[in-house]
């Protein structure tokens, strides 16, 4: 199992510790409730060194990853991320993934930690069917740690050490040099709050946080600035409507399904962007055919009970859906889900039922996000 | 949390307190910190008859639903109501406002197989 490199940090702060895409992760500090409103109200500092830090290089860097993503590269600035699919033949989706670009030809690609191999394999083989290609892909993820530093408090915490990182718009990136530390940080996040995410090398992480943590005592009640743990990120990016792979995204669930059509180019070409994409004739096809038959939706539940995981969703006495993902929202003071339903029953207002085993209750859709940042 | 030796443990993480012919149900600490934070907790009614092995209830956190069981048979005399608006007591305090439910005890014969506090420590560290 990895350990991450910012692990003893973890041990310091009383994280506890659990098994997650085979590297040993804090789920929380404290409790998750605590943790989520801590992130919605001032600020959260996560460890996402799991996740996959794919460096993509050479003449022909943009052209693969024009093959590889749903999303168009070839229009992307330098200092830029961008939000994309990566999906199989059929036009389901292998993962989900920001890509930054460097300059023209240099990109980092930041994937799932659970498919961070599986994703490596698949660009590998993509380069294996051009042999013409001059480009070289290497996993960055164990020289490197990631950070998350996320809440409404923290652009201000950071305009005490930095002028240029708060000028950031979203989804741009700057990369500093600290001294020797060269660090990229991208105004980006998993919450629905803002805030950036931090890549540095893994051998000056401990020092980072030690900074970053003088900022602020966590141990303090007040603190403007804790860490949190994986829970808390599962619940935000929940009430964020945001997907996650292995619920909403997955091999044999179509890309069109899930909500994030911004994500995929649909109209590609090779002409004058030098690739299609892979999956992109299946869900042409289907988009063709009338679409996808199920549409993520979000459910609010009349119950004090958690939705789970491939719970029914029904209309009547009628299966229409599944639920993908669910919590108590610490916000909302809810239970919310997520849930693939049938297209004919997926309109905003409906009212169904999740069969939660010992109680059916109903569940009203309503729009995505749960909640948005003010 | 140090662990009560005033009470007694089972295989499954419930805790049994055995008062004159009320026992009070809980549980542990231990299964609290691998529950993570409860959200809901439903346990079956006053004046509910079960046996040993019989479900009580259940108990809902983040992470997922677990049953909780009963070591000993009689008749649930009380609920802890309190839980209904504050399912996170569990989690503050396992061994004391978080109890679950008090059963009037018919028979108490199966709380035999439950472990003491240094025995339960030591098997949950091994």
């Amino acid at each position: 199992m990895h350990k991450s490199p910012v692990h003893d940090f973890h041990i310091q702060h009383g994280g506890q510790m659990v098994e997650y895409a085979g590297w040993e992760m804090p789920i929380r500090y404290r409790s998750i409730k605590d943790e989520h409103v801590q992130t919605r109200t001032s600020g959260s500092v996560f460890d996402v060194s799991h996740m996959g830090r794919i460096e993509i290089k050479g003449l022909h860097a943009q052209r693969l990853l024009e093959r590889v993503c749903s999303r168009r590269i070839g229009t992307m600035q330098a200092k830029q991320c961008r939000y994309t699919l990566i999906c199989n033949e059929r036009g389901g989706v292998r993962d989900d993934a920001v890509v930054m670009k460097m300059d023209d030809d240099e990109f980092l690609m930041v994937c799932n930690g659970a498919n961070r191999e599986k994703i490596v394999d698949h660009i590998q083989s993509v380069v294996g069917e051009h042999p013409g290609w001059k480009v070289k892909v290497e996993d960055k993820t164990l020289k490197t740690a990631m950070v998350a530093i996320q809440g409404p408090k923290v652009m201000d915490l950071i305009s005490k050490v930095s002028q240029e990182i708060p000028s950031l718009k979203r989804w741009r990136f700057t990369t500093k040099n600290l001294m020797i530390i060269k660090a990229h940080v991208s105004r980006t996040g998993y919450t629905g709050e803002d805030g950036v995410e931090v890549i540095l090398p893994a051998n000056a992480v401990g020092m980072a946080m030690r900074m970053l943590m003088q900022q602020a005592d966590p141990e303090a009640p007040d603190a403007p600035l804790k860490p949190a743990g994986l829970g808390a990120r599962d619940t935000l990016r929940l009430e964020a409507g945001m997907p996650l792979y292995g619920h909403e995204l997955g091999e044999d669930i179509s890309a069109m399904a899930c909500g994030m059509g911004f994500a995929i180019s649909l109209d590609k070409n090779a002409e004058a962007d030098g690739e299609t994409f892979i999956g992109q004739e299946a869900l042409l096809a289907e988009q063709d055919a009338g679409g996808p038959k199920q549409k993520l939706v979000g459910l609010v539940l009349d119950t004090k009970r958690t939705a789970r995981q491939d719970m029914p969703v029904l209309a009547g006495d009628a299966k229409v859906g599944f639920v993908t993902s669910g919590c108590a929202s610490p916000t909302l003071g809810k239970s919310i889900a997520m849930a693939y339903v049938d297209t004919a029953h997926a309109g905003v207002g409906t009212t169904l039922s999740v069969d939660c085993g010992r109680e059916q209750p109903s569940a009203t859709i309503v729009e995505l996000p749960f909640y948005k940042a003010k | 949390m140090s662990t009560p030796d005033d009470r007694v443990y089972s295989e499954s993480h419930e805790w049994f307190k055995v008062d004159g012919d009320v026992v009070t149900v809980g549980i542990t600490s231990h299964a609290v910190d691998q529950l993570t934070d409860i959200t809901f907790v439903e346990m079956r009614e006053a004046g509910t008859e079960v046996s040993p092995g019989d479900a009580l209830g259940e108990v809902e956190s983040v992470k997922t639903t677990s049953d909780v069981y009963s070591a000993v048979a009689g008749t649930i005399a009380e609920v802890n109501a309190d839980l209904d608006d504050n399912p996170g007591l569990i989690n503050e305090d396992p061994y004391g406002a978080g109890w679950l439910v008090k059963i009037k005890a018919t028979d108490t014969g199966g709380l035999e197989s439950c472990v003491d506090a240094a025995k339960y420590d030591a098997d949950i560290a091994g």
